[in-house]
């Protein structure tokens, strides 16, 4: 086994449901287990925290083995360093807000000190709110507050499920944000379930869909949005997503500026603060490609690119792999154009994108 | 006025009543949990002879404790081979039977607390570094906090009660097992009723003060809870 790795395998049957999966997962990031209900999302992450005992499992994070059935070896959950959000957000009813975070760090096994405790309280917004009970919580705070819980025991695995599923739409809008900037505050991986294909759009790094209990796909985002099976009905062409930073607004044009490792991105008036985590979508249809720095184009965003790969298909079209600064970006041309321009690999260009969608 | 010999048999109820609350406190929990959790195909078997005492008479009760505490009893037999003698008409066979008694008045409020407390919490505290024990002392126990204050209180006044039973198993001697309600009966059978009022006029005062108390410390508790 890769000592960075996560790695599980569990076989499990329940009457009426049979799950057998075998994963490896990144150890940096978030990976996204996505799937219908009855799939075996939350099963699977139970089985990774050891609320439930398959007879068949091995399981490791990072070199350490939390289960392995030939062994016979299962440390309990109360032993794993992992942090747990629940779908509900399962705070003690007696204890405070500040009574809620402290249990577990109290008991953590490797004590940080109080500033990283600090740290998380403010990086969740949660300092006006320790010396309330769960119940004078909005379901958005409560879910904050779990999510903070789970982070001050600084776990070498944060597993969350489904933890927006139960707010209403106003109280996600309120939560992703701190979801959005997590992987940027802890270097901590995130196994992340969820059935909403927004979720999987705004947050994956890596994704796994899974079916009737077995592991059907799975891959980097980029990797699956390319793939022509990926089951998301919104998106029939292959997409890049590129993550980035709000810069600036310019509402009298009605646009907003992002900042995507280094390459300014011109899209639709966002939303959002300035400073703000965004993700964007690029349709591989909305991208063409021209050898010279096109001028007087009506299109706003040329950026700078470099042929990395072509993919010539049976309908006459060909998808072109480019890389623009540090970021994948696909764009589908008529072969004949491949043709003509005589695009190959390592060739440098401009990509030309006609549409950025956002997603939220 | 109350007379030496009711305070007497004043202070050996409490005493019997204390013990039997603390027995029944120390075995009533573990058996609550046990059927708050459990799926197993037992758990109505023992739920419904753990419920027993409410519904039957207690001189049945007595009568078959009498029996199994005698000198032919299964128990009495063991008692004496210890050379511990027969436990009917002692004090600690009172505690006995009381403990019997009185088991569906601290275990069905406990049981009823913990099946409160939801799965997942103690799945969440799990996640949270805590290991059995600690979760029962530190999400647990707190949580159940006004089940344990019923039991207590229910425990402790349905013991001081009991009359049918003690009758059978404990007779009527003094100092030993001659209890209040007993010493009740005694009073009205020897028509003194000066003596009798007193006596009843304090238990029940006792018990109305004691379900008074009660009653206003749960309501404490459910509002402090609720926040408001």
């Amino acid at each position: 086994m890769n000592a960075t790795e996560i790695t599980a395998q569990f076989q499990l049957a329940f009457p009426g449901f049979h799950m057998d999966i075998a994963l490896s997962l990144p150890s940096s990031g978030i990976s996204v287990i996505y799937g219908e209900s009855g799939s075996g999302k939350t099963t699977l992450l139970r089985c990774m925290a050891g609320l439930e005992r398959p007879k068949h499992g091995y399981f490791g994070v990072n070199g350490q083995i939390w289960q392995d059935s030939r062994t016979n070896r299962f440390i309990p959950t109360h032993r794993r360093n992992l942090g747990y959000v629940f779908q509900d957000a399962n705070l003690f009813p007696h204890l405070t807000v500040l009574g809620n975070l402290e249990f577990g760090y109290k008991r953590a096994a490797t004590k940080h000190n109080r500033s990283h405790f600090d740290h998380i309280v403010r990086f969740l917004s949660l300092d006006t709110i320790l010396q309330r009970t769960p119940e004078r919580l909005s379901g958005g705070e409560r879910q904050r507050v779990a999510i903070a819980r789970a982070l001050v025991l600084n776990p070498d695995i944060l597993l969350m499920d489904e933890p927006l599923a139960s707010l209403d739409i106003n109280r996600k809008r309120e939560v992703m944000p701190y979801l959005l900037k997590l992987q940027q505050e802890f270097v901590t991986p995130v196994i992340y379930v969820t059935h909403s294909q927004r979720e999987v759009m705004q947050l994956a790094d890596y994704l796994v869909i899974l079916k009737r209990g077995r592991v059907q796909a799975n891959g980097s985002l980029m990797e699956m949005l390319s793939k022509p099976e990926f089951p998301f009905e919104q998106e029939v062409d292959a997409v890049s997503v590129w993550q980035g930073v709000v810069k600036s607004h310019d509402p009298e044009y009605q646009l907003s500026c992002i900042d995507v490792g280094g390459i300014t991105l011109n899209v639709p008036l966002v939303k959002a603060e300035i400073g703000a985590q965004i993700r964007v979508l690029l349709q591989a249809r909305d991208v063409s490609i021209s050898l010279q720095a096109p001028m007087q184009t009506s299109i706003i965003n040329v950026l700078p690119a470099k042929i990395t790969g072509l993919d010539a298909d049976r309908t006459g079209n060909t998808t072109v792999s480019l890389r623009c600064g540090a970021n994948t970006l696909l764009a589908l041309i008529t072969r004949k154009s491949a043709h003509q321009l005589a695009l190959a690999e390592g060739m440098p260009c401009f990509a030309q994108i006609k549409g950025v969608s956002l997603i939220n | 006025m109350l007379t030496a010999d009711d305070i007497t048999t004043l202070w050996l109820s409490i005493k019997i009543a204390g013990i039997t609350t603390f027995i029944l406190l120390l075995i009533g929990t573990p058996l609550a949990w046990w059927l708050a959790r459990t799926q197993s195909r037992w758990r109505g078997f023992f739920q419904a002879l753990i419920a027993l005492p409410l519904v039957l008479p207690p001189t049945v009760l007595g009568f078959y404790l009498l029996l199994l505490m005698g000198p032919k009893g299964l128990v009495g037999q063991f008692t004496e081979a210890l050379g511990l003698g027969t436990l009917p008409f002692t004090f600690w066979g009172l505690v006995i039977a009381s403990v019997i008694y009185s088991l569906p008045f601290v275990v069905q409020p406990l049981q009823a607390a913990f099946a409160m407390i939801g799965r997942q919490l103690l799945e969440a505290a799990a996640t949270l570094k805590a290991g059995s024990t600690d979760i029962f002392i530190n999400i647990v126990l707190p949580m159940a906090k006004p089940g344990f204050l019923t039991a207590a209180i229910l425990g402790f006044a349905h013991t001081i009660g009991e009359f049918g039973v003690v009758l059978m198993i404990g007779g009527n001697i003094p100092d030993k097992t001659r209890v209040v309600s007993v010493q009740l009966y005694n009073h009205v059978e020897a028509l003194e009723y000066g003596r009798a009022h007193w006596l009843a006029g304090c238990l029940l005062l006792f018990s109305f003060i004691v379900l008074f108390i009660l009653y206003s410390a749960l309501k404490i508790q459910t509002n402090s809870q609720s926040g408001k």
